[in-house]
């Protein structure tokens, strides 16, 4: 039965080190979080360090088909790189060679879109305080997208909170069916493909970032032999009743609403799947050589082969999904699935699917894949250029530089679903309606108290006893309605503590 | 897979509405063509003044 959908985002980091002859990226991403955490004024002196990630409960390795492989262990190997949890309840640390913003857990798609928003101000606030602490000739650079064009990618993965007992064979063949196709609105773009051998005549521009990295159907892989469907079994929660879905398959929008369609009806097609509200199944014959082909389709035409032998487009089934949802909708409500922000999600779904049906360039304000399109392929007609330019490789890249002078995202003007304003305050204040509010209030008022954080417990130091770890296994419970009044009243950690009763 | 059936019959009510919108949404299309020439007549001075050595410099490792 569908269970109410908590949801965020991780996101990866391209990053650059200017001006230095030999440039580590992990260095370079350390140096940039540190800056940050100093300048937001976070504690990060070199006896308690910052609030630590606390990895006690972490097994990335275990598999959801319900086995652990051989070699899977929880990296305690980046346990000495900068690992911080921020008083809005993200994390932001070094993952292999990236700086990574996680965004607190939420409860709709309009608060991830807020979130990684606000992430986004936070890599921007990063790098004015680490380049203001650098030589002048010296610079460190964000960049949100996903490959260096070169074979390398990098990732934005998503999380939802599904329900145990729904088979996993079930997800399995649901998503993998919208993962292929609803690349049409959550793509990034992308200038030429790097599948080897693939000539950038054959595909000059494709809807995605990622598509070309991605090899097997399922699997627990994230940087080698990618998988569609990511079994990573790690639910963050209590793992009798819940599932993490993690997909890994997306691209980093800086599109809020390609960010908002992407996560808003994955969420909701997980409420189908859990309800088993589907009848329409469409198991793909090849889903690899699809997912790439849909990416490399700019007609958004292409006739997908099914396993039965007929063929369908990306966006048929985008509407028959579409259909599905909202009937599912009308007929159960939205309580499971974001409150009205699931109406706003059909709405939008729907004004998508019959714009990209029509003319997908009505969407040069909307959508990242539209945009960079238009724009890049604006500059190749105006001077005359050939899709293998450099120049228009050098444009894909800056389209997402974070530096709002330089990222050619950012002088679009396209459509914002969050304002500053609202964004700039999330960047230190929790979402009231998850656990986020219970770890990002603790962490703001007692920083002293507080000496280790992750996704599903906290554990506080407040004095002589032990160590006193609060677990937080339910991803709704610990909201401001639940604990909010607590905070207000408590002065002390130990106060907190013993009203919680633990 | 009977249902699929139904994927291949002309879009439901809701779509024709969309079609109807189609003017609108074409003067739009003309205002962001528009926009876009503004936009590439300033692109110019922010753009990575040597391409080439942009885009070779650019490498990540690979991630997740």
């Amino acid at each position: 039965m569908a269970i109410v959908k908590t949801l965020g985002i991780e996101t990866e980091y391209g990053i650059v080190h200017r001006g230095t002859d030999e440039p580590n990226p992990i260095t370079a991403s350390s140096v940039l979080i540190n800056a940050y955490l100093a300048a937001a004024g976070y504690r990060t002196d070199a006896r308690s360090d910052t609030i630590a990630w606390d990895f006690t409960d972490e097994s990335p390795g275990m598999d959801a088909r319900g086995f652990a492989p051989v070699g899977a262990f929880a990296p305690d190997i980046e346990t000495h790189l900068v690992n911080a949890v921020l008083t809005n309840g993200a994390r932001y640390y070094v993952d292999h060679a990236h700086p990574e913003l996680s965004t607190p857990e939420c409860a709709d798609a309009l608060s991830v879109v807020l979130f990684d928003r606000a992430a986004e101000l936070i890599a921007q606030e990063s790098m004015e305080a680490v380049n203001a602490r650098l030589p002048p000739h010296e610079e460190i650079v964000l960049y949100k997208n996903n490959s260096d064009g070169k074979g390398n990618s990098y990732g934005c993965h998503e999380n939802y909170l599904v329900d145990r007992a729904t088979p996993f064979g079930r997800i399995v063949r649901h998503c993998t069916a919208h993962f292929i196709t609803r690349q049409i609105y959550t793509g990034a773009g992308k200038v030429g493909a790097e599948l080897p051998g693939q000539r950038t005549d054959e595909v000059p521009f494709q809807l995605t970032q990622r598509a070309d990295f991605f090899e097997e159907e399922v699997g627990l892989e994230t940087t080698l032999k990618r998988p569609i469907i990511n079994t990573r079994d790690e639910p963050h929660a209590d793992a009798r009743k819940y599932r993490r879905l993690h997909v890994i398959v997306g691209d980093a929008n800086p599109a809020q609403l390609s960010t908002f369609l992407k996560v808003g009806t994955t969420a909701l097609l997980l409420a189908l799947v859990e309800d088993d509200a589907i009848g329409t199944e469409f198991e793909f014959a090849a889903p690899v050589a699809s997912l790439r082909h849909v990416s490399h389709d700019l007609s958004l035409a292409e006739a997908l082969p099914l396993a039965d032998g007929s063929t369908i487009t990306a966006l048929e089934v985008q509407w028959e999904l579409f259909d599905l949802a909202r009937k599912y909708v009308e007929a159960t409500g939205t309580d499971k699935v974001g409150g009205d922000v699931a109406h706003l999600v059909l709405e939008r779904w729907e004004q998508v699917l019959g714009a990209l049906e029509t003319d997908p360039m009505q969407l040069a304000d909307q959508l990242d894949w539209v945009a960079k399109y238009r724009l890049i392929d604006g500059y190749r007609e105006r001077h005359g250029l050939d899709w293998d330019d450099a120049r228009l490789r050098a444009m894909d890249i800056q389209y997402s530089d974070m530096r709002p002078e330089k990222g050619l995202v950012w002088r679009l003007g396209l459509e914002t679903l969050v304002d500053d304003d609202a964004a700039q305050r999330a960047t230190t204040m929790p979402p009231v309606d998850t656990r986020a509010y219970f770890r990002g209030r603790s962490i703001d008022k007692f920083p002293d108290q507080v000496v280790a954080a992750n996704w599903d417990s906290i554990v506080f130091d407040v004095g002589a006893e032990a160590l006193r770890r609060v677990p937080m296994m339910e991803p709704m419970r610990g909201t401001e309605a639940h604990v909010g009044n607590l905070f207000d009243e408590c002065d002390t950690a130990l106060e907190l503590l013993r009203r919680l009763g633990s | 897979m009977a249902e699929r059936e139904q994927v291949q019959k002309p879009a439901p009510a809701e779509r024709e509405t969309e079609q109807a919108d189609a003017p609108a949404s074409s003067e739009r299309g003309e205002e962001i063509k528009a926009e876009l020439d503004d936009l590439l007549d300033e692109i110019d001075e922010v753009l990575e003044t040597n391409a080439e050595d942009f885009v070779k410099s650019y490498i990540q490792k690979g991630g997740q």
